[in-house]
């Protein structure tokens, strides 16, 4: 019905082509306006947003840089301090009985220099008579009966000499190498005090490379280093894993707990009351008795000042921070108590219903295994009597957790920030493109006109550029 | 908060556990009306209603209730109950029930005799009563029977009864000789009753022939 010429389809369509190029032709400007508008209102909100939201990214990183140093600093600061206490004690412990180690050593350095000046002392020499011994030697004896008897008295009596002296000199060498035996305890005394001497300096060193290397971490935060930041914030990435994990071992033990005392509640709650459609009342209570022991835990580990959860807790006096351990211990003592009164007595209700099934079923009775069918019962008492206490440790992993979450959570909301913001941005930019793409695709629907415009106005100026080319600045 | 208070606080965390209690316990629970016909031949089949029964005994939990009754030739009345009882809530005390129980119906069952009529329709009107008065939430009625009626001439059942959100299982249909000839009596006899217990107003209507089928249902409730 929209045909001008049905018997010719094909001028129709020209034609109408045609008009509707023209009609589009003469709705350029305020098309070409409305595309603009479209993109504009469209990615001006989103350029806004991407702005608002990069800046509230950066905002919050700074409040995040400016929470974790200082919780870092704090926490280095309570390290350093720990440190120094380590030192003086160290200090306190070896290098106050110094002055007696320096005496004993100074003493026995003096002892051992004596005893050396005493094997310093060289046996008395040779006697002179050697070289008249040589002389008598070379003296011609002729044969006579005197002379030979001369020399054979000469030489006995240098004989009894020669050993006289020899003994003097044995005795003499003998009394240095007791003198020298006599070195040994106090060598090896000065060898003893001087590795513990060593040993105590090594410890000291030690102490002050640590001490050292907190200070030097402890600057770099006072410093407000970007180190510093990543540094922290990787400590509390992995503390918050690490946490974590810990926290999903005590949920299993947790776990095991509950099914330990959740049907022997039922002995004491009823089996039948329900709080919600599937929820027992037992079960809430055996719940219950869990997170009171491990309230109880946490309590005990703040009075113990292992863990600063409650900066009450902390602050209280000591008499009272006792009164509380003991209190904390006792509730938990009595608690796990119960939880192995409660294991036995599953264990008990159990045994009862299987014998209750096996004469329902008319089957023949298992046959009692000794000491042997006892053990599953002692290790339910057991576990039952430990897992409280072992709970009660979730309170370390907790504040890790608790504090590391904050820096976890912190950094992670920047990332999405910092994503939704990029997001935002593509999307102005798509906008943007998107409506200069429109306004080309436009022009190209109406090139006829656009054409024969061109032609019009090199007709009137000369020279005139390519249409394409003014297309193209458009 | 100072110190004294803290220490309250402690010692009311110890006192939490009393918070448990004052649940919804009827609505959980479950009660059960066994119904035994020992009229005729089926008196045989009482091995069968004795696993049933210790089946039930089995399944059902503390806070549950269950009742046996015999179908006889006039079968509305509480004599009629062989044995009932609301288990316990503490299972302990709930088992040595079950084991009285258990024994009464034993002792029951051994010493059946078969009766010459069959009233069928007394029975379910009597364990109606006993289900809504324990309040129950999920009310069952199994009929151990061959669902065959056979009053006598005084006895009147022949008017609407009420059986509002109770399910009606029928255990055990057994064939007659009848069946046998003309299996559409059969076919009959149970549409009638699937029909009678519908107008009546019970929840569901179940056939089960094979025993070990009763798992499913009792598992899944």
């Amino acid at each position: 019905m929209w045909m001008i010429w049905p018997d010719n389809v094909a001028l129709s369509i020209l034609v109408l082509v045609l008009i509707a190029m023209f009609a589009l032709y003469a709705a350029r400007a305020p098309m070409h306006g409305l595309l603009r508008s479209a993109s504009h209102a469209l990615g001006g909100p989103l350029r806004l947003g991407s702005r608002w939201l990069f800046g509230v990214a950066a905002e919050m990183r700074a409040r995040n840089k400016a929470v974790l140093l200082a919780q870092g600093r704090r926490e280095t600061g309570q390290r350093i301090e720990r440190e120094f206490e380590r030192l003086a004690l160290l200090v306190a412990r070896d290098l106050q009985g110094y002055p007696t180690l320096q005496r004993k050593l100074l003493e026995e350095i003096t002892r051992v220099e004596e005893d050396y000046k005493k094997c310093g002392e060289v046996p008395p020499p040779p006697p002179d008579w050697v070289d008249a011994v040589t002389a008598v030697a070379k003296i011609k004896t002729g044969g006579g009966e005197v002379v030979q008897k001369i020399l054979l008295d000469i030489r006995q009596s240098l004989e009894s000499i020669h050993d006289k002296a020899l003994a003097e000199y044995r005795r003499a060498y003998q009394m240095r190498h007791s003198i020298l035996e006599g070195f040994m305890p106090y060598w090896r005394s000065l060898d003893k005090t001087m590795k513990q001497v060593d040993k105590n300096m090594s410890g000291i060193q030690d102490a002050a490379a640590a001490v050292d290397a907190q200070m030097a971490s402890y600057k770099e935060i006072a410093a407000r280093s970007d180190e510093a930041e990543s540094s922290l914030t990787n400590s509390a990435f992995t503390q918050f894993f690490i946490a974590a994990l810990v926290m999903g071992v005590a949920l299993g033990g947790a776990f095991v707990n509950f099914k330990l005392i959740a049907l022997p509640m039922s002995e004491m709650v009823g089996a039948s009351d329900y709080l919600t459609a599937t929820l027992r009342t037992s079960e809430v209570a055996a719940l219950v008795i869990i997170l009171v022991e491990g309230s109880m835990g946490l309590f005990a580990m703040e009075s113990l000042r292992i863990t600063h959860l409650f900066p009450r807790i902390a602050n209280l006096n000591d008499r009272m921070r006792r009164r509380m351990v003991w209190i904390s211990l006792t509730l938990l003592l009595t608690l796990a108590g119960i939880e192995s009164a409660l294991a036995l007595m599953r264990d008990m209700l159990i045994q009862d219903k299987q014998a209750l099934l096996q004469s329902l079923a008319a089957t023949p009775a298992v046959v009692s295994e000794g000491w042997l069918g006892h053990i599953p019962t002692a290790g339910q008492m057991v576990l039952g009597f430990i897992l409280p206490f072992a709970l009660a440790f979730v309170a370390v992993p907790l504040e890790s957790f608790i504090h590391s979450a904050r820096t976890v959570g912190g950094a992670l909301l920047v990332n999405l920030l910092g994503a939704i913001a990029f997001a935002l941005r593509i999307l102005s930019n798509l906008a943007r493109h998107a409506s200069r793409a429109l306004v080309h695709a436009y022009d190209v629907l109406i090139v006829l006109p656009l054409v024969l415009e061109h032609a019009l106005r090199s007709l009137r100026k000369a020279p005139a550029a390519p249409v394409l080319r003014e297309l193209g600045h458009e | 908060m100072n110190s004294k208070a803290l220490l309250a606080s402690l010692a009311a965390a110890a006192l939490a556990l009393a918070a448990a209690g004052c649940g919804d316990s009827r609505s959980h629970a479950q009660a059960v009306y066994v119904l035994v016909d020992t009229s005729g031949t089926y008196a045989r089949e009482a091995g069968k209603a004795e696993r049933v029964i210790n089946y039930l005994l089995g399944t059902l939990r503390p806070g549950d209730s269950l009742a046996v009754a015999k179908v006889e030739s006039r079968s509305f009345s509480e004599k009629d109950i062989v044995a009932k009882a609301t288990f316990d809530t503490r299972p302990s005390q709930a088992n040595a029930q079950k084991r009285a129980f258990r024994d009464k119906t034993e002792a029951y069952l051994k010493s059946v005799q078969g009766t010459a009529h069959t009233d069928i329709t007394g029975g379910l009107i009597q364990g109606a009563e006993f289900l809504n008065e324990t309040g129950a939430g999920t009310k069952t009625i199994i009929v151990f029977s061959d669902m065959q009626e056979d009053l006598d001439k005084v006895t009147i059942r022949n008017f609407p009864i009420r059986l509002d959100h109770i399910r009606v299982i029928a255990l055990n249909v057994t064939k007659l000789n009848s069946d046998n000839i003309d299996p559409r009596r059969y076919l009959g006899r149970l549409d009638a009753w699937h029909k009678r217990v519908k107008a009546a107003g019970a929840s569901e209507w179940k056939v089960i022939n094979d025993i070990e089928r009763l798992d499913g249902i009792f598992a899944s409730s």
